[in-house]
């Protein structure tokens, strides 16, 4: 059994400022993530980033989570990291979480406070033939292309005009991938016309009302067919076109990964805005169970940015609970506080807002 | 068009040692410090299993080890989880055909 002060699950955005955050105050951090190597989504983002400057506006996603780890390598005396390492189950009878290392190695870990930065999984879609090899999540073309250098096919379908889709779709091309068109079910692009317009100058078109119909191929994707669809949700089959791709990207939203809090038995509600069932927590974080904390997508679907904030917050009253301190800590974390409030503030946070408004409680 | 990226406009890829590894038994390579998978998609391997029971082709889909989409036979074991399992020297890759079968040991 290994004994720690602050466990974090999750070494993304939020599970690295979190054990930023908890160290920084002076706990003792046992970090633990499923990746082969830390960063979560943000070692993938060759994009730059939006929002307020303090928060790392204009920088890559991929440089960002550089800054984060050379933080982790100057806190190794307090933060153990362990990679290649999924934990698999919380045991509520005496707080035990276990874990496993790579497919068969596993080990128990008993921690004073808990924090969930589990992050989501993709969403997938429902269409003839969407188990062939050749559909895709969007995270995993990212990880092929941009992790690993190999690129996931000659011609790819992307499935999905939000944020995620429109950032992949650029980054297909910036890869030499020929992206044949994105479909988008709903009326209009979900993600900002920045992103659109970027792949929009490049020859891409965007058919909004569009979804893929179905995909054909013996061992892989040969080809697939996308359809208009009418104003209820139906495919109109005079439009079916068939095009040549041998990928198809999926980039149709994330559903927080709750595994652990379900298990924990930590109170939750089912809220849409913030792509399903999340958990109800006081504004730093700290969940119906007072050891355990969230932070990041997997405490409802947002960005890095906000789960950067997420993290530092339940990192910081984490290990504040354990009677840990630096000087200034409490105006950081208020500072923190109006920084997440501020970056939630425009109008394409609305929905996130309304989100917010249902889980975030006073304990 | 090989699928490795030589040329990138912001990444550029580290890789580690070239190594050999066997896809049922075929010999191919790849790089020390990328995933099984990585390698399998980058020598044009797209399935790497059959569904247990409909016997439909199955291959990469997360790629973060949690949809289990990719269960291969990695030396003799089933159901590994090759999107997140680290190509080493010399391994064993299989296609896993079903549900794969449990090692005894004694």
């Amino acid at each position: 059994m290994r004994k720690t002060e602050v466990l974090v699950v999750g070494g993304g955005p939020a599970g690295l400022s979190a054990a930023i955050a908890a160290a920084s105050m002076g706990a003792k951090v046992l970090l633990v993530d499923d990746g082969l190597k830390l960063g979560g989504q943000l070692v993938k983002q060759t994009h730059k980033f939006f929002g307020s400057h303090r928060q790392s506006a204009g920088v890559r996603g991929i440089k960002i989570a550089g800054m984060l780890l050379s933080d982790i390598e100057k806190l190794k005396d307090k933060i153990e990291v362990v990679s290649n390492t999924t934990a698999t189950g919380y045991y509520q009878d005496d707080g035990v979480v276990t874990a496993m290392t790579g497919e068969d190695v596993y080990m128990k870990i008993k921690s004073e406070r808990v924090i969930i930065a589990t992050g989501a999984s993709e969403r997938m879609l429902t269409f003839p033939n969407n188990d062939l090899p050749g559909v895709y999540g969007a995270g995993a073309v990212q990880t092929l292309m941009n992790v690993y250098g190999i690129v996931p096919g000659d011609r790819v379908l992307m499935v999905g005009a939000g944020n995620i889709g429109l950032i992949v779709s650029y980054q297909l091309m910036q890869a030499n991938v020929e992206v044949a068109t994105v479909v988008e079910a709903m009326p209009y692009i979900g993600g900002y016309l920045v992103h659109a317009s970027k792949i929009r100058r490049l020859g891409v078109p965007i058919y909004t009302s569009h979804t893929i119909l179905e995909v054909y191929g013996k061992d892989a994707v040969e080809a697939a067919a996308i359809v208009k669809l009418d104003s209820k949700w139906q495919p109109i089959p005079s439009t079916k076109r068939i095009l040549n791709v041998d990928t198809v990207c999926l980039s149709v939203g994330l559903s927080p990964l709750i595994e652990l809090l379900w298990q924990a038995g930590c109170k939750m509600k089912y809220v849409p805005q913030l792509g399903g069932n999340v958990v109800l927590r006081d504004k730093y974080m700290r969940t119906s169970r007072r050891d355990i904390f969230v932070a990041g997508d997997v405490a409802g679907i947002e960005e890095a940015t906000s789960a950067m904030l997420e993290g530092k917050l339940a990192g910081l009253i984490a290990a504040s609970d354990l009677g840990y301190a630096y000087d200034g800590w409490e105006a950081d974390r208020e500072d923190t506080l109006s920084s997440l409030e501020e970056l939630r503030r425009g109008p394409l946070s609305e929905k996130i807002r309304s989100g917010l408004k249902e889980v975030v409680v006073e304990w | 068009m090989s699928s490795r990226l030589e040329h990138h406009p912001i990444l550029t890829f580290q890789r580690g040692r070239k190594v050999k590894f066997y896809f049922d038994g075929k010999e191919l390579e790849g790089y020390e410090g990328e995933t099984i998978a990585a390698a399998l998609h980058a020598a044009g391997v797209k399935k790497y299993r059959t569904s247990a029971e409909l016997g439909r082709p199955r291959g990469f889909f997360c790629a973060i080890g949690k949809c289990s989409s990719c269960f291969m036979v990695v030396d003799g074991k089933p159901n590994v989880r090759v999107c997140v399992t680290p190509l080493r020297e010399g391994m064993r890759v299989q296609t896993q055909i079903g549900k794969g079968d449990l090692i005894e040991k004694n």
